[in-house]
C-alpha cells in the first residue's frame, strides 16, 4: 500500500512558471500535453454540439426542425471536428506527449520545440476550419467526395480544406517525434520488449501518422486547387475521375481509424494489467499485433468502395485483407480478457472504462466483419449500420479508453485524486447513454435508413427517438468527468507517487513530476508489468 | 524538420568565445542527439515521399488513361529548359555535398561558400521556373482570345497542343498535374533557400565543427531529396513520347 | 405480415434471402464470440475480485497454444464469411442473359428511369415479379447511389461511367427506393418507390398512357439526325465500321488490343471516338461530347444493340436482350 502524503511535492512541472509565456512558449512535453488537452476538450465540446443538433433534427421524420442546409452543415461539422480535431490527436497528443518520455526514462521527447510547433499548427488549423464552419459552414460531409465537393458544394470548402491540411502537419510532427524518441531515447536496459504496451501502441500509431497523413494532405490540397483554380482532376467532364478521389482519400482515412483506436488499445493494456495486479497475458503478441494492424491497415482502404463499380476481383482482395486485419484486434481482446484470469481485480473507474471498452469495442469491431463482407456490405454500406459501427469503435472504444486513461493518469498529471464515486456514476451514465444512442442505429441500418438523411420515412421514427434520448444521456454523462476532474485540480486530495500501485517508470516519479522528469536516468532491469515483485519505491535525487 | 541550430538549455560552458555547447538538455550524449536528429530527418523525408506520392499516383492513373493528351502536353514543354534545370539542380546537390564535407573537415569558409553556391544554383532553378510558368500563365490574363494560356480552367487554350474535343480536357489534366507537381517541388525549394541561408550564417559564426555539424548534414539530406524528386519529375513531365 | 418491430426489410428479391442468411451466419458467429467474451469478462471480474491488498496473483506470461488457437479459429471462421460473401457478391454482379435492361440516371435530386420499351419514370420503377431486371446506372452530376433495401441491392451512380446492378423481384408490393450517397441539400428527398406487379398487371401498366417511343426508336431517329448513318452504313462502303451485329462482340482495335463492344465502349466511341479506333479505319469520327445528353446516348446504345446482321434478324419491335455482362469497372 503506498503511503499518502499530506501535500504535493515542493517542486514540480506545474509550478515552473505561472504566466502565459511559460505556457505558450513551453517546450516541456507535459505542459504541451496539457495545452493539447485544453484544445481538444474545446473541440470535443464543439463536435458534441453539432451532434446534438443532428440528433435534435432526427427526432421528427419530416425534417421540420431545421432546413436541410443547416442539417447538412451540422453533420459535416460534427464529422470534421470530431475526426480531425478530436479523435486523431486525442490520446497521442495529450497522454502520449505527457507519458512517453516518462515511460521510457527520458527527460523530454526528441524534439521539444517541434512538439510545441505541432500544437501551434493544430491551433491554426483548428482556427481556420472553425472559421470556415462558422462563417457559412461546410456541407460536403467530412469525406469531401468529388465531384460534389469540387463542383457543386456551395460552402467554404477551400478554407476548411486548407484548415484540415494544416492540422495534418500537426499529426505528422507528433508521429515523427514519437518515432525518434522511442527509437533513440530509451533508458539503459529498456529494450524493445520491455517497453510498456502504451508505447508500442503509440509507435505503431506514429508510423501510420507519418506515412498516411501526407496522402490525405495532398488529396485535400487537390480538392482545394480544383475549387480555386478549376483544375480538373476529379471532374468527369474533363476526363477526371471522381473515384480516384475516393481511392486517395481512403488510403489515408482508413489507416486513420487505426490512429484513432490503437492508442486507446495501448491504454487498455496498461490499465487492465495494473487493476488485475497481474502481468499482462501475451505481451509480445499484443505488441506485435499493434504493428500488424498498422501494416495491414494500409491495405484495406477500398472496403469503403465496394459499390462504386470497382472490379469484382479487386473488391475480393480488399475484403480478404479486411478480414485479415481483424485478426490482430481479436488477439488483443483475448489477451486482455485472459489477463483477468486469476488476477486480483480492482473495480476502480479506470478499470470500469476498460470493461466498457472491451464490451463495446467487441460490438464495434465485430460489426466490421459484417461491413467487410462483400455480400452483406452491398446492403449495409451508406446506411446507419455503418454509423453505428464506427461510433461503437470511436466512442464505445476510443473515447472510453481516453476517459479511462485520463482517470488512470490523472493523479500523475495533477498530483491529485478525483472523487472515485463520481467516476463510477459517470461511467455508468456514459455506458447507458452510449448504447441507447447507437444500438438502435444498427437496426435502422439493416432496415435501410441511409446516412446523412435530413428527413426519413415515418416507420424509422421510434428508433431515432430512442437514439436521441440516448444521446441526451450521453451528453450529460460527459459533463460529469469534465466537472469533477476540473474540480479535483483545485480541491483534490494529494495522490502521492503511485496511488494505484502500478508498474511503469512514470509511477516511479513524483506526482506531479519534475519538469525534467528524472534527476537520475533510471536503469531498467525488470520485465514490464512485473506485478509479482513488490512495487518500486519512487526514485529520487 | 530536425533542430537546426543547437541551443543549450540553461547549460553554459565557459571557454572559447563563440563555442556553445551544442548538447541539448534532454539528450544524454551528443551521439544520441545526432542519431535522433538524423532519424528525424529520414522520417520526415519518408513522409515527403508519401506526400508527393499521391500526385505520382494520380499521374500514373491519368497518364495510362490518356496517353495521347499527356504526350502532346509533354511535347509542348521545352525539354531543353527542363534539362538545363536538371543540370542546375544536380550541380546544386554537388555543392551541397561539398558543403557538408567541408563542415566535416572543419573548413568554415568553404562551408559558407558551398552553401551560398547551392543557394545561387537553387535560385537559378527557381528563376528559370518563373519564366517557364510565366509564358504559360501570362496569356490567361486580360481580355482577348487567351491564345497560349495553359492554366487549366475556362481559359485553357488547347490549340497550341493540336488537340481537339475531349483530348483537350485530358490535356488540362496533364497541365493540372504539371503545375501541381512542379509547383509543390518549387515550394519545397523556396522553403529550403532561407533555411540554407540560416545554416550558412551559423556556419560563418563558427557554430559547426567536425564534432558537431548535424544541421548541415540534415539540410543536405533535405536538399538531396528535393533534387531526387526533380529527377523523377523531369522525365515524367518533359520526356513523354517523341512526336 | 410485418412484425411489430421489424429488424429487416421485407425480402422481395431473389437476393434477399441469401443476404439475410449470410448476415445471420455472421451474426451467429460474432454473437457467440461476443457473448463468450462478455461472460468471461464478467465472470473473471467478479470471481477474481480483489479481496485484500495482500493478494498475489500468479505470474502467467502467456500461452502459445492459446494464442495459436484464438488466432487460427477466428481466421478460419472469417475465411468462411469471406468466401460466402464473395459468392453472394459475384451473384450480385452477374446478371442473367435474359434480364431486361432499365436505364437509371441520377440527377440532383431525382431518379430518371427508362424501360426498354421506352416508358420513362421519375422516382418510380414498375417491374414485373419474377423477371430479371438489369439496371444500367449513371449520374448527370454528383455521385448518387441507387438503393432498394427490400431487394438488398445498392450501386453508386457515378458521373462519366456506367455501373450495373440487377435483381429479380420475388414478391409483389411497393418498396422504398433511396439515394444512398450524399449529394447535397435534398439528398434525403431523392427517394421513390419500386412497384412490383404481377406480369399481366405490368403489361397493362406498360400499355397504359401514351405509347412512348422506345429507346430503340429514339436511337434510330438520332442515328439519322446526327448523321451517324453517313459513315456507319450497313454495307462496308462507309468510312466507319459496320455496326450491325457488333454489339456484344469483340472488336480489334488499331492499337492491336481487343475490346468488347458493350455499352461502355459504344458510349466512349460517341464521346471520345479517337480513344479506341477500330483496326482498319481512320480516326476521322468527330466527337459528340456536349451534343448528346446521357439519355440520348442510352437510346443510341439501345439502337446499336438492336442492329442485327441479316442472318440474325429477329421479329421487329422486340427489344433485344443485352449480351453485355456488365459495365467496365476500375
Amino acid at each position: 500500500m503506498t503511503s499518502e502524503p499530506r501535500s504535493l511535492p515542493a517542486e514540480h512541472y506545474l509550478k515552473a512558471g505561472w504566466d502565459l509565456k511559460s505556457w505558450l512558449l513551453t517546450t516541456d512535453h507535459k505542459r504541451i500535453g496539457l495545452l493539447y488537452l485544453v484544445s481538444i476538450t474545446l473541440m470535443f465540446a464543439i463536435g458534441s454540439l453539432y451532434a446534438g443538433i443532428v440528433r435534435w433534427n432526427l427526432l421528427v421524420p419530416d425534417g421540420s426542425q431545421m432546413s436541410a442546409e443547416a442539417y447538412n452543415k451540422a453533420f459535416t461539422g460534427h464529422g470534421v471536428v470530431m475526426v480531425f480535431f478530436f479523435l486523431i490527436p486525442s490520446i497521442p497528443a495529450t497522454l502520449g506527449n505527457f507519458l512517453i518520455p516518462l515511460m521510457i526514462g527520458a527527460k523530454d521527447l526528441a524534439f521539444p520545440r517541434i512538439n510545441l510547433l505541432s500544437w501551434y499548427i493544430y491551433v491554426i488549423g483548428a482556427a481556420l476550419t472553425m472559421w470556415a464552419l462558422v462563417s457559412g459552414g461546410l456541407e460536403t460531409g467530412w469525406t469531401f467526395y468529388t465531384p460534389y465537393s469540387t463542383v457543386f458544394a456551395e460552402s467554404n470548402v477551400e478554407v476548411a480544406a486548407i484548415g484540415i491540411f494544416v492540422a495534418g502537419f500537426s499529426s505528422i510532427l507528433t508521429g515523427l517525434n514519437f518515432i525518434v524518441t522511442i527509437h533513440k531515447m530509451r533508458a539503459p536496459g529498456l529494450t524493445w520488449f520491455r517497453l510498456p504496451l502504451f508505447v508500442w501502441a503509440h509507435y505503431a500509431t506514429s508510423i501510420i501518422q507519418v506515412l498516411g497523413t501526407p496522402v490525405v494532405a495532398i488529396t485535400i490540397l487537390l480538392v482545394a486547387l480544383e475549387r480555386i483554380f478549376h483544375f480538373g482532376f476529379f471532374d468527369p467532364n474533363r476526363g477526371g475521375d471522381p473515384i480516384l478521389f475516393q481511392h486517395l482519400f481512403w488510403f489515408y482515412s482508413h489507416p486513420a481509424v487505426y490512429i484513432m483506436i490503437l492508442p486507446s488499445m495501448g491504454v487498455i493494456s496498461e490499465i487492465v494489467t495494473c487493476f488485475s495486479r497481474k502481468r499482462i497475458f501475451g505481451y509480445s503478441f499484443i505488441a506485435m499485433s499493434s504493428l500488424a494492424i498498422a501494416a495491414i491497415g494500409f491495405l484495406v482502404w477500398a472496403h469503403h468502395m465496394y459499390v462504386t463499380g470497382m472490379a469484382v476481383y479487386s473488391a475480393m482482395v480488399f475484403s480478404a485483407l479486411t478480414y485479415l486485419v481483424a485478426v490482430p484486434s481479436a488477439i488483443k481482446t483475448f489477451n486482455w480478457t485472459a489477463t483477468l484470469f486469476r488476477g486480483s481485480v480492482q473495480w476502480d473507474t479506470p478499470m470500469i472504462y476498460v470493461f466498457c471498452f472491451i464490451g463495446l469495442f467487441l460490438i464495434g469491431g465485430l460489426t466490421g466483419l459484417f461491413l467487410g463482407n462483400l455480400g452483406v456490405d452491398v446492403h449495409l454500406t451508406d446506411t446507419y449500420f455503418v454509423v453505428a459501427h464506427f461510433h461503437y469503435i470511436m466512442v464505445g472504444g476510443a473515447i472510453m479508453g481516453y476517459l479511462g486513461a485520463l482517470h488512470f493518469w490523472w493523479p500523475k498529471i495533477t498530483g491529485r485524486k478525483y472523487v472515485e464515486s463520481w467516476g463510477k456514476v459517470s461511467s455508468l451514465l456514459v455506458f447507458v447513454g452510449f448504447n441507447l444512442t447507437f444500438f438502435p442505429q444498427f437496426v435502422l441500418g439493416y432496415l435501410g435508413m441511409p446516412r446523412r438523411y435530413h428527413a426519413y420515412p415515418e416507420e424509422f421514427q421510434i428508433l431515432n427517438v430512442l437514439s436521441t434520448a440516448g444521446a441526451t444521456i450521453l451528453g450529460f454523462g460527459y459533463m460529469f468527468p469534465f466537472s469533477y476532474l476540473t474540480h479535483s485540480i483545485f480541491r483534490g486530495e494529494p495522490a502521492g507517487d503511485n496511488p494505484w500501485g502500478a508498474k511503469g517508470l512514470e509511477w516511479t516519479t513524483q506526482s506531479p513530476p519534475l519538469t525534467h522528469n528524472f534527476d537520475v536516468i533510471p536503469v531498467v532491469t525488470e520485465e514490464p508489468y512485473d506485478y509479482a515483485s513488490p512495487p518500486k519505491e519512487a526514485v529520487r535525487g | 524538420m530536425a533542430e537546426l541550430g543547437a541551443q543549450a538549455h540553461g547549460t553554459h560552458h565557459p571557454g572559447s568565445a563563440g563555442a556553445r555547447n551544442p548538447l541539448q538538455h534532454h539528450f544524454t550524449s551528443l551521439e544520441q542527439q545526432r542519431e535522433a536528429s538524423s532519424l528525424g530527418m529520414w522520417v520526415f523525408i519518408a513522409q515527403e515521399v508519401l506526400f508527393f506520392g499521391g500526385l505520382f499516383a494520380a499521374y500514373t492513373v491519368y497518364r495510362s488513361t490518356y496517353p495521347e493528351a499527356f504526350a502532346a502536353g509533354s511535347h509542348h514543354l521545352s525539354w531543353k529548359v527542363g534539362f538545363f534545370n536538371t543540370l542546375v539542380l544536380i550541380a546544386s546537390s554537388l555543392t551541397m555535398a561539398m558543403g557538408v564535407y567541408s563542415a566535416a573537415i572543419g573548413k568554415k569558409q568553404r562551408v559558407v561558400a558551398f552553401i551560398l553556391a547551392t543557394i545561387l544554383l537553387g535560385s537559378v532553378f527557381l528563376g528559370v521556373k518563373y519564366f517557364e510558368y510565366g509564358e504559360k500563365i501570362r496569356p490567361c490574363f486580360g481580355d482577348g482570345p487567351h491564345t497560349g494560356c495553359l492554366v487549366p480552367g475556362a481559359r485553357f487554350d488547347a490549340s497550341a497542343l493540336h488537340l481537339e474535343g475531349p483530348a483537350a480536357g485530358h490535356a488540362q489534366i496533364f497541365f493540372s498535374l504539371y503545375f501541381a507537381m512542379t509547383g509543390l517541388h518549387a515550394l519545397h525549394m523556396i522553403i529550403g533557400v532561407p533555411i540554407l541561408l540560416l545554416i550558412a550564417y551559423w556556419a560563418w559564426r563558427g557554430r559547426y565543427s567536425p564534432e558537431y555539424h548535424t544541421p548541415v548534414e540534415l539540410v543536405g539530406l533535405y536538399w538531396h531529396f528535393v533534387d531526387i524528386v526533380w529527377i523523377f519529375l523531369f522525365p515524367l513531365l518533359y520526356l513523354i513520347g517523341s512526336h | 405480415m410485418t412484425p411489430a418491430f421489424p429488424l429487416a426489410p421485407e425480402q422481395a428479391s431473389s437476393f434477399a434471402g441469401e443476404v439475410d442468411a449470410l448476415f445471420l451466419f455472421i451474426l451467429g458467429v460474432t454473437g457467440l464470440f461476443a457473448v463468450g467474451i462478455w461472460i468471461a469478462l464478467f465472470y473473471f471480474a467478479i470471481r477474481y475480485r480483489r479481496r485484500s491488498e495482500a493478494d498475489r496473483p500468479p505470474e502467467i506470461h502467456g500461452s502459445l497454444v492459446l494464442e495459436l488457437t484464438w488466432t487460427i479459429i477466428p481466421f478460419l471462421l472469417m475465411s468462411a464469411m469471406f468466401v460466402w460473401g464473395a459468392k453472394v457478391f459475384f451473384h450480385l454482379n452477374r446478371p442473367p442473359d435474359d434480364a431486361m435492361t432499365v436505364s437509371v440516371v441520377g440527377k440532383r435530386w431525382m431518379w430518371k428511369l427508362q424501360h426498354p420499351t421506352g416508358q420513362r419514370e421519375i422516382n418510380e420503377l414498375h417491374v414485373p415479379v419474377g423477371r430479371a431486371v438489369k439496371l444500367v446506372i449513371t449520374s448527370e452530376d454528383t455521385i448518387h447511389s441507387f438503393f432498394v433495401p427490400a431487394f438488398r441491392i445498392k450501386k453508386d451512380a457515378v458521373p462519366g461511367r456506367y455501373n450495373m446492378a440487377w435483381f429479380r423481384a420475388t414478391k409483389t408490393g411497393t418498396y422504398h427506393l433511396f439515394c444512398a450517397e450524399y449529394c447535397g441539400t435534398e439528398h434525403s428527398k431523392m427517394i421513390g418507390r419500386v412497384v412490383v406487379m404481377e406480369p399481366e398487371e405490368y403489361q397493362v401498366w406498360l400499355a397504359g398512357g401514351p405509347t412512348p417511343e422506345s429507346p430503340v426508336q429514339a436511337g434510330e431517329k438520332l442515328f439519322t439526325e446526327l448523321n451517324c448513318i453517313t459513315c456507319h452504313r450497313p454495307d462496308s462502303a462507309g468510312r466507319g465500321p459496320v455496326l450491325n451485329g457488333i454489339f456484344g462482340r469483340a472488336v480489334a482495335l488499331a492499337s492491336g488490343e481487343r475490346v468488347v463492344a458493350d455499352e461502355v465502349y459504344v458510349r466512349e466511341s460517341i464521346t471520345s471516338p479517337a480513344a479506341k479506333v477500330v483496326a482498319g479505319y481512320q480516326p476521322v469520327m468527330p466527337t459528340y461530347l456536349g451534343q448528346v445528353s446521357e439519355e440520348q446516348v442510352i437510346s443510341l446504345i439501345a439502337y446499336i444493340e438492336s442492329l442485327q446482321t441479316p442472318s440474325q434478324a429477329a421479329p421487329a419491335g422486340a427489344p433485344m436482350p443485352s449480351r453485355a455482362k456488365g459495365a467496365r469497372s476500375r
